[in-house]
């Protein structure tokens, strides 16, 4: 990957953005420029470390659980015709609620520390990953099947040496799905409430009219994605490198 | 390997209520080489699969019998046009594919022997993408005949790939698979001229016989006798197509 239209990209956004705040002249607890911004950055930079590593354990700790469950659910869902009769239409029933909506019952349920948050992230990539591996599952090419029958392989050698292998590449696409979810999970989770995480301390920047720090804990939490989605890219890339 | 036995397919297909070939008898002799042609659609490739015991979209109505009255499909090994490669298993692992699936350890010296014999032994360890298209259809031919099966079924194995690499391969299959039952379906008449102890052409309502050179295969491209034989086949698919 280029380095440098990412970066003239950033560039440019900021120029238009501090353009923005001095030919409107906007109060600085509306819209702070982003000279304001980096300067709450850098005062309350352990404040904010201290959060994000909150938030980074609710994410880390979300994509373990959330995969570990939707790959589960994908190998028993492509393994029995039963579990796919019982479980596909609850699966895609449940996809049809907001998830988000469950926030607060989740807060209300698991109380205000960690693991309302990680419930919430893992509600969010479970159905991503979950069909992304079962998908791949299922359309295992027809011909290796075939080859697999001829050979007198059982269902479950087929699974483990055949389908599975034949997904994995579907997997890593979940799995970057996750990556680009679970942060959203855990912040909304912190929003409805928590003292602790980025998502925390932009509500109580906002309620204290430290717009300049709720941006530089936005800004923050938008990297940190970002580095978690190319962590995700390059550990998945593995997975991928078949010619389709 | 035991014994390799004869093969008789006898009975009709249809596809929903739709014949697809009216009741024809098909003979493999044991140990021989017997070609398959026919126009596209016409069903070849649904009685190979129906011999292999996989799904077919057709409806049989007949019955599939060896010579020494044993089960057929748990007997043959498989090849299709599309050479079936595994790509994230290395070549050695492609080649052992049938043992990993049945839970067996591959048998080591009969490896090396196939490696050695397909020119493989300087890409065992490489990926199918890192082939040429002549070297993954070697490396599928050398694991077709790893599953050391005595009835050997091949869907134009060979059709995508160049003259002079086919008319390698042709050879060297022919070599490797002596002893064997064989049945290749092919749209090449030049192909069936080289390689059929029999050659059959496939129409919806027969299966004509040809009669094929009398000289041993794999027989020379340029022989008259395979020249004229290969123009015979040629006449004959062509008059059906009319
Ligand atoms: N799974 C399936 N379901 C329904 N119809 C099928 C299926 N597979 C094949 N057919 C039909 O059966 C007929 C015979 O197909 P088959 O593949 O046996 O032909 P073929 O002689 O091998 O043709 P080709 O030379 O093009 O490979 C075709 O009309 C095809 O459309
Ligand atoms: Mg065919």
């Amino acid at each position: 990957m280029k380095v440098w239209p990412p970066f003239a990209a950033t560039i440019f956004a900021l120029v238009v953005w501090q353009s923005i705040v001095t030919a409107t002249g906007v109060q600085k607890f509306i819209l702070p420029g982003p000279a304001l911004v980096a300067e709450a950055w850098w005062t309350n930079r352990l404040v904010i470390a201290e959060h994000t590593l909150v938030t980074l354990q609710e994410i880390l700790l979300g994509m373990a659980i959330g995969t570990t469950l939707g790959i589960a659910t994908a190998l028993q869902l492509a393994t029995s015709k039963t579990a796919r009769t019982l479980i596909q239409p609850i699966l895609v029933f449940t996809q049809a609620l907001p998830v988000f909506a469950l926030a607060p019952i989740l807060t209300l349920w698991l109380g205000f520390g960690l693991w309302s948050k990680i419930a919430m992230a893992v509600l969010i990539i479970y159905f991503p990953v979950t069909s992304a591996f079962f998908d791949g599952l299922m359309r295992t090419p027809p011909g290796y099947l075939d080859l697999a029958k001829t050979m007198q392989a059982s269902p479950s050698r087929i699974l483990w040496q055949i389908r599975v292998p034949a997904a994995l590449p579907n997997l890593g696409a979940g799995v970057r799905l996750a990556a680009v979810y679970a942060p959203i999970g855990a912040v909304i989770g912190e929003w409805v409430g928590a003292s602790r995480g980025l998502g925390a301390l932009m509500i109580m920047s906002n309620g204290r009219a430290k717009t300049d720090l709720m941006f530089a804990a936005m800004l923050t939490l938008g990297v940190l994605s970002v580095l978690l989605y190319l962590a995700a890219a390059k550990l998945t890339r593995r997975l991928g490198d078949r010619e389709t | 390997m035991s014994m390799a036995p004869g093969i008789t397919l006898k009975g009709s297909a249809t596809i929903e209520g739709r014949q697809l070939f009216a009741p024809l008898s098909l003979t493999l002799d044991a140990g021989r080489w017997t070609c398959l042609l026919g126009g596209s659609g016409v069903g070849k490739t649904t009685v190979l699969r129906l011999l292999a015991d996989l799904p077919t979209g057709a409806a049989f109505d007949g019955t599939i019998a060896a010579t020494d009255e044993l089960p057929v499909a748990e007997r043959i090994a498989y090849m299709a046009q599309s050479d079936l490669l595994l790509p994230w298993a290395s070549v050695e692992k492609n080649i052992t594919l049938g043992a990993r699936l049945r839970g067996q350890t591959g048998d080591a010296a009969r490896l090396e022997h196939l490696l050695d014999r397909c020119g493989l032994q300087d890409h065992r360890h490489k990926k199918p993408t890192e082939l040429s298209g002549g070297q993954r259809q070697r490396v599928a031919l050398a694991r077709t005949l790893m599953e050391d099966k005595p009835i050997i079924l091949l869907d134009e194995p060979f059709s995508a790939l160049d003259a002079q690499t086919r008319a390698a391969m042709q050879d060297l299959a022919v070599e490797l698979l002596e002893g064997r039952t064989v049945m290749m379906v092919t749209h090449d008449p030049g192909e069936a001229a080289r390689l059929g102890h029999a050659i059959h052409v496939m129409t919806a309502t027969q299966l004509q016989a040809v009669t094929p050179p009398q000289s041993s295969v794999p027989r020379a491209v340029e022989a008259l006798d395979t020249l004229t034989c290969q123009s015979a086949l040629l006449k004959l698919l062509m008059e059906q197509v009319a």
